[in-house]
């Protein structure tokens, strides 16, 4: 599956749309689910949440595993996706589709630190070998 | 260099993930492990579990020598191809691992013993061997693969790939096996389904993969085979004991014999003088999360751990082995402690589900 290029990414493997308000949409990559396997639960922030760069924020588990999300940058939490919590799987069937939350970044600026799609596919790539 | 078994580069042509797994080069799925797993509760799945030891012990006093190395009683075997779950002790009475032990006749026993373990169970019964002057052979047989057929449609499958073994099949009971030649034919598994563990040499399990592929048979990696055999409540050795547990503290006191008094076993006497003070329990996740090995359980009567956990697909929820203080009965409810929150558990009497059906209400 093609790395979406409208997107920015992080190197812990979550994405990040930045909505025409200036919002950001987060999730994680087809490549962090297809690490983790069939998904079986999902557990957003809470609405509200003041958020640290990096700091620990949602908890996505598989089957097999589970595994921390992490702020992309430094925000609040404007909305928490309750259709992904309910449908776990849907984000094995399109992870660009099943976005996990929005926050409202402290330093709109912040976003241009993230990966573009190249260097996020690069990233990928050398954790395949 | 990692291990490979002589269905390494099938399992490749069929799209597997491969997976570290013990030094062992090995498919955790094909796919969807959750469709894996129904694949065997509803129909019939393939598992490559050639990684596993199969062991031929000969000689003149081969059960003599199982009477005193394993905690079960090979006296029950009195049947040819008549099988026996064991674990194998220490003087400590901790477990060194657990096999499966087949009768076949006086001079020929054949075990199978775990992966991960098998050199130093080897290592272990040699020693044995030799320090009671047995004379035994000991012979891993690493040229043979093993295939389990797995599920209700198994014995369909089975059958249909190997034209004319329905004679053995159809009169073969759980829990025994048949000798054909090199092949060995055992009504065993290790998902709570009915099911087949057959091995043949390693040069014929390709094709003999291919033809059950064609009976109907789907290939089921790893992962699923986890889940099966927690909801089946079979221990998992590494994780629901070892070394340093007892067998009495690891849900197996049913397969330790202390009855017969003037067999003595590796580990017996450390076993009788034990004090039992903890149980493994089946636990039902009633919040929303998954439980996983090593999460703490807070009980009115201590802590515990959950020692393998997972979420079951059959169930649909999240189901755990633990090993929590006596005195919890099946119905009380405990903690499980996940990352910083508290979450309500039931105590549960496992297996969680066999044959397909849910057993827990």
């Amino acid at each position: 599956m093609s790395i979406p290029a409208d997107l920015k990414y992080t190197p812990s493997h979550e994405w990040v749309r930045v909505e025409a308000d200036g919002t950001l949409t987060v999730g994680i990559t087809h490549h962090a689910q297809d690490l983790l396997g069939d998904m079986v639960f999902i557990e957003n922030p809470a609405t509200g949440r003041t958020l640290a760069k990096g700091e620990e924020c949602a908890v996505v588990e598989s089957v097999k595993a589970a595994s921390d999300v992490y702020a992309p940058v430094a925000g609040e939490v404007v909305a928490a996706n309750g259709d992904v919590e309910a449908s776990p799987e849907s984000v094995n069937k399109d992870a660009y589709a099943a976005w996990m939350f929005k926050m409202k970044p402290a330093n709109p600026g912040d976003v241009a630190e993230l990966l573009d799609a190249a260097a996020y596919q690069k990233l990928v790539e050398s954790e395949a070998h | 260099m990692l291990n490979q078994t002589p269905l390494n580069a099938l399992h490749r042509e069929l799209g597997a993930k491969m997976v570290d797994f013990g030094g062992w080069d090995m498919p955790v799925n094909y796919g969807s492990q959750i469709e894996e797993h129904h694949t065997v509760r509803s129909g019939c799945g393939l598992f490559d579990v050639s990684h596993m030891l199969p062991l031929d012990i000969r000689g003149a006093n081969v059960r003599a020598f199982l009477r005193r190395l394993v905690a079960n009683n090979v006296d029950k075997l009195q049947v040819s191809g008549k099988a026996l779950y064991s674990c194998m002790l220490n003087e400590a009475g901790g477990v060194i691992d657990d096999l499966i032990i087949y009768f076949m006749d006086e001079s020929w026993f054949r075990l199978v013993v775990n992966a991960g373990t098998a050199e130093k169970d080897l290592a272990w019964m040699e020693k044995m061997n030799a320090d009671w002057g047995m004379g035994l052979t000991l012979t891993p047989r690493r040229d043979l693969a093993m295939i389990a057929i797995q599920g209700p449609d198994a014995a369909q499958a089975l059958n249909e790939a190997l034209p004319g073994v329905d004679s053995i099949t159809a009169n073969l009971k759980p829990f025994n096996a048949a000798a054909m030649g090199e092949m060995f034919i055992a009504r065993t598994g290790y998902t709570g389904e009915d099911g087949f563990e057959v091995m043949v040499l390693a040069k014929s399990a390709p094709f003999f993969w291919k033809a059950l592929m064609e009976a109907g048979g789907k290939p089921i990696g790893l992962g699923a085979r986890d889940t099966l055999r927690l909801e089946a409540g079979m221990n998992l050795y590494g994780q629901d004991m070892d070394e340093t547990t007892s067998p009495l503290e690891s849900g197996l006191a049913w397969t330790v014999d202390l009855k017969t008094t003037e067999r003595d076993f590796v580990g017996r006497a450390a076993l009788e003088k034990s004090e039992v003070t903890k149980q493994l329990a089946g636990l039902v996740l009633l919040d929303k999360g998954v439980l996983r090995s090593h999460q703490k359980v807070l009980t009115k009567n201590g802590d515990g751990e959950i020692t393998s956990g997972t979420f079951s697909p059959t169930m649909q929820l999240s189901i755990a082995l633990a090993r929590i203080p006596l005195g919890i009965a099946p119905g009380e409810e405990v903690e499980v402690e996940i990352r910083d929150k508290k979450l309500k558990a039931k105590v549960v009497k496992y297996p969680f589900v066999r044959n397909g059906e849910i057993l827990i209400s």
